[in-house]
């Protein structure tokens, strides 16, 4: 695999790859050379069906097919998924709990040029605010690839974050990973970053930093924000008593919100929030507005350091 | 059809009707009107057409109904009771805390419900998704749906619309409750739909008009569907709202109101007179 690969790439290959499966019907909404469901396309061009720029349709036909024992996948950006068609999702997806994966492409800043009408930082707060729903953003392309294809195994409602920015290969091609339960990437016993999608990479980079100021941080990678993992958040609460969460997303309603939920509840330590600071996106190189949105591991080293100031009292 | 066939048909129709105030009126909420003007082509469909079994109500060959107009759910359930679906005297707890009878269809919750339905304009979609399942399955299921007139208000209705002829999905057969009263009002005061026919022609759907309470122009309408190649048809079905019960015939104010108690008690009365006149 290239060492840089888009999520978003990632899950057109697992797609083609899960393709053989003929239960397995792919939705895209115009959008196939973006979402990479032309990937599939490719090897399956009969059960892939364009429904042209009608997002809303989209998701209601995929209840059809999904209440007729298919296993859909249906593709768009995040924002025209999780946005345009929250009540389609909602109503006809998961309610009924139907088989129905959104392949939801292109979140956050990252999406770059295309600006802030194109650049979701609120779809994670309104999928998971949905029963029935389960929600995924992996963070790199070994990991897309496994949570696709355990995600199609699931019989119910799958939201897929993806990305459209190339990003760094953090694991190894035979890592596993399952649905739900968090990844421990590095040790540590000062604080705990919790991060999520394509804020993973940073949070390795910060940590490493800290660790030569001479401190411990634990790196963690929620690819699944719903259900969270209960277990591995509370464990890293009491060992480390202190959490810094990343994500790029709005600051409220995300991840942040999600792990604050559980320590709260299970075991309240101070917590930090690194994310987009409830403002809309602009254009403009990602390279450029990931800085800009202090979505870098600078970022993180400081937000880490301040927050174990409060640790300390 | 010959006239035992419809006699048969029309004492069903009744016994749906009967269903309709019962549950709407036990629930003291719910929407009579929308249900009394599709109560002829339920009952055409589940007790004339439709391939379906209350014993085996998942069976993947069987024909699929979608009630776009969710609201319309006490004659839908009204049907599948009478159909033996599910227990007539459960019609009793329609809306209410303890019953599995949700205000709009669920599919999890009731047998032989197909899809769960309430949010206007979604039903077409889900029954374009299960025409499309029929047609990579390769098997010879249909699907009928059945939309309000003021559900086509409604723009997803003709995302969907656009992409049933797209498909060329003539598995598909869509029924409009042309009734032309929404809550508001009559529908052409409120945000005119009309002109509904055209509008699915330029779609690129076969179009039928009937009368929505003539069972010979009903089943006349559903083989022609049947029988057309290439593109899902559309049956725009004139009907009264209300139909069956005098005081609430055409009256806008019956869409979501629930009778009082003597007044369920006249319409049952009036019903019941009628099956009495059939003999």
């Amino acid at each position: 695999m290239a060492e840089k690969i888009a999520t978003r790439v990632a899950y057109g290959k697992a797609l083609a790859e899960i393709g053989s499966d003929e239960n397995i019907v792919v939705l895209d909404a115009d959008l196939s050379k973006s979402t990479r469901t032309d990937l599939f396309k490719k090897e399956y061009p009969d059960r892939h069906f364009n429904i042209g720029i009608a997002e809303g349709n989209m998701m209601t036909v995929a209840a059809g097919l999904a209440s007729c024992g298919k296993t859909v996948f249906a593709s768009t950006f995040a924002m025209f998924a999780a946005g345009r068609a929250f009540d389609q999702i909602r109503n006809s997806i998961c309610y009924p709990n139907l088989n129905v994966k959104i392949g939801a492409t292109h979140a956050g800043i990252s999406v770059g040029e295309d600006g802030a009408s194109h650049q979701a930082i609120e779809d994670l707060a309104l999928m998971r605010s949905i029963p029935n729903m389960t929600v995924i953003q992996p963070a790199d392309g070994v990991s897309t690839i496994a949570l696709v294809k355990q995600a199609a195994k699931i019989d119910g409602p799958v939201y897929l974050r993806l990305g459209r920015l190339d990003v760094p290969i953090i694991y190894p091609e035979d890592a596993t990973f399952e649905i739900g339960k968090g990844v421990t990437i590095k040790q540590g016993d000062d604080i705990a970053i919790i991060a999520t999608g394509l804020m993973v990479e940073p949070a390795i980079t910060a940590a490493k930093t800290l660790e030569e100021q001479g401190i411990s941080a634990r790196v963690i990678d929620i690819h699944t924000i719903k259900p969270i993992d209960v277990d591995l958040i509370v464990k890293a609460a009491k060992e480390t008593g202190a959490i810094l969460t990343c994500e790029e997303h709005n600051i409220y309603g995300g991840l942040g919100s999600a792990v604050a939920e559980v320590v709260v509840r299970h075991y309240p330590v101070p917590m930090e929030m690194l994310g987009i600071e409830d403002k809309f996106g602009k254009s403009g190189k990602p390279a450029d507005l990931l800085p800009m949105y202090g979505l870098t591991p600078e970022n993180i080293v400081d937000k880490a350091k301040k927050l174990l100031e409060r640790k300390r009292g | 059809m010959d006239a035992q066939a419809v006699l048969r048909l029309k004492r069903i129709a009744t016994e749906i009707r009967k269903g309709v105030i019962t549950a709407v009126a036990s629930a003291g909420s719910g929407h009579p009107g929308g249900s009394l003007s599709i109560s002829d082509i339920m009952a055409y469909l589940y007790f004339e057409k439709m391939n379906v079994d209350p014993k085996d109500p998942k069976n993947p060959d069987r024909d699929r109904f979608v009630m776009s107009k969710g609201h319309c759910s006490p004659a839908l359930y009204s049907t599948l009771a009478h159909r033996g679906f599910f227990p007539v005297e459960d019609l009793n707890g329609f809306r209410q805390a303890s019953s599995y009878l949700e205000g709009h269809p669920n599919m999890d919750k009731v047998p032989g419900v197909d899809m769960s339905t309430g949010s206007l304009g979604q039903g077409i979609s889900a029954a374009v998704g299960m025409a499309l399942a029929g047609k990579l399955d390769r098997k010879n299921y249909r699907v009928y749906v059945v939309m309000g007139d003021g559900e086509l208000e409604e723009g997803a209705v003709w995302e969907a619309a656009m992409c049933a002829a797209h498909y060329q999905l003539d598995n598909l057969t869509a029924f409009v409750d042309y009734n032309g009263l929404q809550i508001d009002g009559k529908i052409t005061e409120v945000m005119n739909p009309e002109p509904i026919a055209d509008k699915f022609k330029a779609f690129g759907w076969e179009v039928l008009s009937i009368d929505a309470h003539d069972f010979n122009q009903i089943e006349e309408a559903v083989k022609h569907a049947e029988s057309v190649k290439g593109k899902p048809t559309v049956i725009v079905a004139h009907s009264v709202k209300g139909k069956g019960v005098s005081f609430m015939e055409n009256q806008v104010g019956w869409h979501g109101t629930a009778p009082k108690k003597e007044q369920a008690q006249q319409a049952i009365e009036e019903l019941d007179a009628y099956l009495a006149s059939l003999g």
